[in-house]
């Protein structure tokens, strides 16, 4: 693409702009600030994709992943506000998805242990690691407000505090894994994902797109279980104090 | 005079707090006392009512004997040991709580009866789980019955079923009886004190009706402002409070519940 079509991309943005002008939804400040970051982040990450491509060692690559784990730590972490150590936990999180995912791959070689590779599949993990960690936060909390007095009569009857959220919990964690069940029931009949369609627009035989988007799918089915499932266990107790009483 | 020297049975304290105070953030975030500084024995094996305006307490209070709270200061002393010394999940087991608005859990009523026993990871055996439902008045047959769909009386003796199988010695009753209508009102306490009675448990019970506080009450005590305003043998309560507070208070309900 050259940089001239490049350009022309902002006809996009400006589309966005104008109907969200025509419909007075007051965002025409936040599309262009995020229209400017975007291409901003994007350049930048491209020309250090470029360089740690190209490096003789792996240490940048790693410090690549950690980044990503880093800033998605800090998003994710947002929506446990109030929770004493939340951060800590979505790290350990996040970064164990990360771990045994990537691990997976490398030793069953189903990819290569290039930074080409172990930086493209981490994005997406994490990625999609980060919005299941945000979205368990969210539900947790929900399913802990909305059923306070179920969690009151447990204790009371000697429930222990994991035995107490256990349902809240269950709740939480499938709700995290609808989407990537979802998606599986429907990839290839309702969508063409995006690194499918990357590689098909970028020349690869589909034959060859679609096995690496098998690999894609099946590994960010398992990353959300695994996220959920950590993050969950290491969260609920935060809801509880010594004494098992309801801390929030 | 104290409540020991007037009443008719000699009994012991089964619960005895020092110098309870709570406090809670109102709505600027400043702390209020809702307990202050309260002094009480509590008798082991007979009903104390626990009665007062909206907004006296008596739930605060009540939460704290079985631990679902924790006092800002002073100390709690089950059959004679510091709360903080139990076991938290034996005490709650000892000291059951059944609330206002009866909270069923997902499930058939077997499953809630259930409950406390699946907790220490015991079925409860069938058999059981009939004999509770019999105790409460409710029919076997509804051991198949989705709790949920339950009328509100019979899900507050499904509640008092599902207390009932942890075995407590105390049962903490946030007014049981107020959602009911009341024909099932007056089924639910003619139960608490028939069981409180055959089964030789110590009963804590907040009520706003008073006539139910002289019907089945061995003890009352009145709470106002976070504070003890009066307490007493329930029959010499009605006969005369000893307090301008008692007094006040008793007028006014009888105004209610004549």
């Amino acid at each position: 693409m050259s940089s001239f079509t490049l350009s022309m991309t902002l006809a996009f943005t400006l589309l966005a702009v104008a109907a969200s002008y025509w419909q007075r939804l007051a965002l025409e400040r936040d599309i262009l600030i995020g229209t400017v970051r975007a291409a901003v982040q994007l350049l930048a990450v491209g020309y250090i994709l470029y360089f740690v491509f190209h490096a003789p060692s792996l240490i940048f690559t790693f410090l690549m992943v950690a980044v990503m784990v880093g800033v998605a730590t800090q998003n994710a972490s947002r929506r446990g506000k109030g929770l004493p150590g939340v951060q800590w936990r979505v790290l350990a999180a996040l970064t164990l998805t990360e771990v045994v995912t990537i691990g997976l791959m490398l030793l069953f070689r189903m990819i290569q242990p290039t930074p080409q590779y172990v930086i493209s599949l981490s994005g997406m993990i994490v990625g999609n690691a980060m919005v299941v960690a945000g979205l368990l936060l969210n539900r947790l909390q929900g399913e802990v407000d909305a059923r306070r007095d179920e969690l009151r009569v447990l204790l009371s009857l000697g429930a222990t505090p994991r035995q107490a959220i256990q349902d809240q919990l269950r709740a939480a964690v499938r709700a995290c894994m609808i989407p990537a069940v979802d998606s599986l029931k429907t990839v290839g009949l309702v969508q063409l994902p995006g690194m499918m369609t990357g590689q098909i627009l970028a020349g690869a035989s589909p034959i060859v797109a679609v096995r690496y988007q098998i690999l894609i799918m099946f590994s960010l089915t398992s990353a959300a279980a695994l996220c959920s499932i950590i993050l969950g266990l290491l969260t609920y107790r935060l809801y509880f104090n010594q004494a098992y009483q309801l801390a929030r | 005079m104290s409540l020991q020297a007037t009443t008719q049975r000699a009994w012991s304290p089964l619960f005895q707090l020092r110098g309870v105070s709570r406090r809670r953030p109102d709505a600027s975030g400043e702390p209020v006392a809702i307990l202050d500084h309260i002094h009480l024995d509590l008798a082991g094996g007979l009903i104390t009512t626990l009665v007062g305006p909206s907004g006296a307490g008596k739930s605060s209070l009540l939460h704290l004997l079985n631990r679902l709270d924790e006092p800002d200061e002073g100390s709690i002393l089950y059959q004679g040991r510091d709360l903080r010394q139990w076991d938290v999940v034996e005490l709650r087991r000892s000291v059951g709580l059944v609330l206002q608005a009866p909270v069923m859990l997902p499930g058939t009523v077997e499953q809630n009866v259930g409950a406390g026993p699946r907790l220490r990871g015991q079925a409860l055996a069938r058999e059981r789980a009939v004999e509770l439902l019999r105790l409460v008045g409710l029919a076997p047959a509804l051991l198949e019955r989705k709790a949920a769909d339950l009328s509100g009386g019979e899900q507050q003796r499904v509640s008092l079923a599902r207390t009932l199988a942890n075995e407590p010695r105390v049962l903490l009753l946030d007014e049981v009886t107020a959602s009911l209508d009341p024909g099932s009102a007056r089924d639910v306490e003619e139960l608490i004190v028939g069981l409180t009675s055959r089964l030789s448990l110590t009963a804590v019970w907040i009520t706003h009706n008073l006539a139910q506080a002289e019907r089945c009450g061995d003890h009352l005590v009145l709470m106002a402002h976070g504070r003890v305003a009066e307490e007493a043998v329930t029959a010499g309560f009605f006969a005369g409070p000893a307090t301008e507070e008692g007094r006040r208070f008793l007028e006014s309900g009888k105004e209610v519940h004549p």
